[in-house]
C-alpha cells in the first residue's frame, strides 16, 4: 500500500524527521485558508497523487502571494496529472498540499528499501537530489552511497558516518545528517515500510536538513498490525476493478487483449498469459483466483472479466494444489447461473480432485463450456475461440 | 538419492490441528511421508490424525526424532514458529503460509541461518521427493519418480512443469517450490548445487518469474558450476510494467527484473529457455535425448 506525501510527512513528524509545516486542502478556499494560517510570504502548492515526477508534470508550484496560491490551487485541483510514473492516462488530482517555502541551499536524496540479496534494509543517499534517482544510478552510480543495516544490531553510529562522510558533508553537518538518517531508519522499521524516498532532502541556508518530499510504501502483509496506516489508504488512488476483485480474494489486472484468463497462482497466471501470446493471441487480463477459491469467488471472477467488452473467450486454467478442482467446477456451474456468460469458456482442470471436477462439468453439460486437455491445448482453443474460429 | 528429503525423513507439523494443517497433513501421510507428530500450543498431549500433539517443537523433537518441520501457522505467527524450529534444532523448515510480514521473515531467516537451519518459503508449495516423501501442498499424483530435478518460484508452475516432464515419459527426482516473497530460504543457487551433486538427477528444470534478480544470479552460477542440462521458463513476458511509486528496489539489484533480461542471461549461460510453460516437457525430452 502507498500513501500520499502529506501522510508520509505526518509519520515523519512523529519520529522527529524534520518536515516543513503544511496542510492538506480539498478545495481552493481551503487552500487559501491553509496558506493564511501557515503565514509567511512564500508557499508551495503540491498535487497529492500516488506517483513521482509531479513537479515536471506541472503539479508543484511556488506561490509568492495569496493570490498565486489561489491561482495555482485552481489550476492543480481537478487537473489530470501525467508523469513518468502515472502512465499516459495520468491521475486526477483531488487534493493538494499547501506548505511553507523552504530556504534551499542544496538538494540531496535519501531512501530506505529492502535489499533482497542482503536480506536487510539498505539506506541510500546521494548528493544528486531533485533528479530522477534511476538516472543517477545509471549515469553516475558513484554518487550513490548505500549502507545496509543488519536489523539485529539496528542503526549504529558507523552506519550514519558511512553515509555522511560518503556524501562529503562538511564537519558541522555530519551529526545532523546522522540523526536524520537514524530517525528515518526507525520510521522504516517501526511501520513495516517497504520503501521510503525523500527526493529532495533539502539542506537549508542554516545548514539544517529537512524533508521537502516524502514517499512511503508499506508491506501489505503487515498492515494488520498498523491500523493507523491502514486508515491512510486512499481508495480513489486504486483501480476499482482491482479493489473489488481484492475483496473476494482475487487478484486482477486488466490488459488490452481479448482472451480472458482465470488461473490459480500468480506464476501460472503469468505463464498462461505468456502461452496465449506464444500461440498467437492476446491476454485480456491477469486473474489469480488464489488459494481459497469458492463458487462465489469464481462467479465474481467471471463477472469482472466479462465487464471488459473486448473479451471474446475465457480460458480457465487451474492446476489444483491448494485449490480443489471440484470447487472450481462448481464455481463455473454457479457462475453460469449468476452471470450471463456470453462467450466460449475453455476449461482445463488438473491436479487435486481433477477427476471429480471433470465429472461435475460433464454431467452439467453447459453449451459454451469447452474442455481442454492441457495448457497448450487450452490456450490454442481459447485463442481460436476469440478469433471466432 | 534425491535432495534434502527422502522416505526416511521424519517430519513434524507446526500448526497441526488447524484447517489447512489437518487437510495437508492427511494428504502427506497418504502419500507416504513419515509425519511423526505435530505442534499446537495448548493442545499438547492430545492425539490428532492418530499422531501425538506437542506444545513445543523441542518436546516434539525429543519424543519423535523429527528433523524437518512443515509450517502452517497463521501469517502473524510465522516468524515466531520459524525461530522456534531453529532454536529447537530442526534441520529444515518448510514454510507454506502465505502473507507473512517481510520484517518477521527478515529476522527469522537471519536467526535460522545462525542456527544452521535451512528454510524453504514462505508462501511456497513445499518440497517433494517423488514417490517417497511429500512435505507440502502439491498434488502428489503429478510427481512420478524419475531423473529430473525441478526448482520453481511459483507453486502452480511447479505442478505444471512436473506434469509435463512426466507426460513426456520422464519423471521427477525432487521438486522444490522456493516461493516468491522478498525474503526466502533456499534459492536457485543452493538447490542447483544440490542437484548437480545428486547422482539420481540428470537434468534440471528451473522456473522463474519477473522481479528481483535471483534468476540472473542463478544464470551466472550455472555457467560456472553446472554441467547437467538446465531447462528454464520465466513467467511474465506479457505482464505490463507496473505503475511504481519508487525505483529504489531496481537500483539495489542493478536489474530491472524483466523476463527478457532473465531469459537472455540464462540463454547466455547455456540454458535451454522456453517461451511458454507448455514447452517445458518437450524441451526436457530434447535435452535428455541428446
Amino acid at each position: 500500500m502507498n500513501i500520499h506525501e502529506y501522510q508520509a510527512k505526518q509519520i515523519f513528524a512523529k519520529y522527529n524527521v524534520p518536515v516543513p509545516k503544511g496542510k492538506v486542502a480539498f478545495s481552493v478556499d481551503e487552500a487559501v485558508a491553509n496558506a493564511k494560517e501557515l503565514g509567511g510570504n512564500i508557499w508551495v502548492v503540491k498535487a497529492q497523487i500516488h506517483a513521482g515526477g509531479r513537479g515536471l508534470g506541472g503539479g508543484v508550484k511556488l506561490a509568492k502571494s495569496i493570490d498565486e496560491v489561489k491561482q495555482f490551487a485552481t489550476e492543480i485541483l481537478g487537473m489530470t496529472l501525467v508523469t513518468h510514473q502515472t502512465g499516459p492516462e495520468g491521475k486526477l488530482v483531488q487534493k493538494i498540499y499547501i506548505e511553507e517555502g523552504a530556504d534551499i541551499a542544496d538538494e540531496l536524496y535519501l531512501g530506505v528499501v529492502l535489499d533482497r540479496a542482503k536480506e536487510m534494509p539498505v539506506i541510500m543517499a546521494s548528493t544528486e537530489g531533485g533528479m530522477e534517482i534511476e538516472k543517477v544510478a545509471n549515469e553516475t552510480p558513484e554518487k550513490i552511497v548505500k549502507v545496509a543495516v543488519d536489523p539485529s544490531i539496528g542503526f549504529q553510529g558507523f552506519h550514519g558516518r558511512k553515509l555522511a562522510f560518503g556524501l562529503g558533508l562538511p564537519k558541522e553537518q555530519i551529526g545532523k545528517f546522522i540523526k536524520f538518517a537514524a530517525a528515518l531508519y526507525k520510521v522504516y522499521m517501526d511501520n513495516d515500510a517497504s520503501l521510503i524516498e525523500i527526493n529532495p532532502l533539502v539542506k537549508t541556508g542554516a545548514g539544517d536538513f529537512i524533508a521537502i518530499d516524502g514517499k512511503m510504501g508499506f508491506d501489505d502483509s503487515a498492515l494488520g498490525r498498523h491500523p493507523d496506516i491502514e486508515a491512510m489508504r486512499d481508495i480513489s488512488e486504486e483501480d476499482p476493478a482491482e479493489m473489488e476483485a481484492g475483496k473476494y480474494g482475487l487478484s486482477y489486472v486488466k490488459l488490452d487483449g481479448n482472451v480472458g484468463c482465470m488461473v490459480n497462482g500468480a506464476g501460472l497466471a503469468m505463464g498462461t498469459m505468456d502461452t496465449i501470446n506464444y500461440v498467437g493471441g492476446t491476454p485480456a487480463n491477469f486473474l489469480d483466483v488464489g488459494g481459497a477459491a469458492s463458487a462465489e469467488t469464481v462467479a465474481k471472477g467471471f463477472e469482472i472479466i466479462l465487464r471488459d467488452p473486448n473479451v471474446k473467450s475465457i480460458f480457465v486454467n487451474i492446476f489444483g494444489g491448494i485449490v480443489r478442482c471440484d470447487r472450481i467446477a462448481n464455481g463455473i456451474l454457479e457462475a453460469t447461473k449468476l452471470v450471463n456468460v456470453s462467450v466460449p469458456v475453455i476449461v482445463r482442470l488438473d491436479g487435486t480432485n481433477a477427476p471429480e471436477a471433470a465429472e461435475i462439468l460433464k454431467n452439467a453439460n453447459i453449451g459454451n463450456v469447452i474442455a481442454a486437455t492441457d495448457l497448450g491445448d487450452g490456450a490454442k482453443k481459447a485463442v481460436a475461440a476469440a478469433k471466432g474460429e | 538419492m534425491s535432495i534434502l528429503v527422502n522416505k526416511d525423513t521424519k517430519v513434524i507439523v507446526q500448526g497441526f490441528t488447524g484447517k489447512e494443517g489437518t487437510f495437508h497433513s492427511e494428504q502427506c501421510i497418504a502419500y507416504g511421508t513419515k509425519i511423526v507428530g505435530g505442534v499446537t500450543p495448548n493442545k499438547g498431549g492430545q492425539t490428532h490424525l492418530g499422531l501425538p500433539v506437542f506444545n513445543t517443537v523441542s518436546e516434539a523433537i525429543v519424543a519423535t526424532g523429527a528433523t524437518v518441520s512443515i509450517i502452517f501457522v497463521p501469517p502473524a505467527f510465522v516468524g515466531d514458529a520459524v525461530m522456534e524450529a531453529a532454536d529447537a534444532g530442526i534441520e529444515l523448515a518448510v514454510i507454506i503460509t502465505e502473507g507473512a510480514p517481510v520484517k518477521d521473515m527478515m529476522m527469522a531467516k537471519a536467526y535460522a541461518v545462525k542456527n544452521n537451519m535451512k528454510t524453504l518459503g514462505p508462501n511456497c508449495p513445499g518440497i517433494i521427493t517423488a514417490e517417497e516423501c511429500k512435505i507440502g501442498i502439491m498434488p502428489g499424483m503429478v510427481f512420478k519418480k524419475g531423473n529430473v530435478g525441478l526448482i520453481s518460484k511459483s507453486g502452480t508452475l511447479t505442478y505444471e512443469g512436473a506434469n509435463q516432464v512426466c507426460n513426456v515419459g520422464y519423471g521427477i527426482s525432487t521438486a522444490i517450490g522456493i516461493g516468491g516473497d522478498p525474503i526466502i530460504g533456499l534459492s536457485y543457487i543452493q538447490l542447483l548445487q544440490m542437484f548437480e551433486n545428486d547422482s539420481e538427477t540428470e537434468a534440471i528444470v528451473m522456473i522463474g518469474e519477473i522481479g528481483g534478480d535471483l534468476e540472473i544470479q542463478a544464470a551466472k552460477y550455472i555457467k560456472e558450476n553446472i554441467t547437467k542440462p538446465v531447462v528454464a521458463f520465466i513467467a511474465g513476458q506479457t505482464a505490463p510494467k507496473g505503475k511504481r511509486m519508487g525505483h529504489a528496489g531496481a537500483i539495489i539489484s542493478g536489474s530491472a527484473g524483466t523476463a527478457a533480461e532473465k531469459m537472455a542471461a540464462l540463454e547466455a549461460a547455456g540454458v535451454a529457455v522456453v517461451k511458454s510453460p507448455a514447452e517445458i516437457g518437450h524441451k526436457v525430452k530434447e535435452v535428455l535425448s541428446k
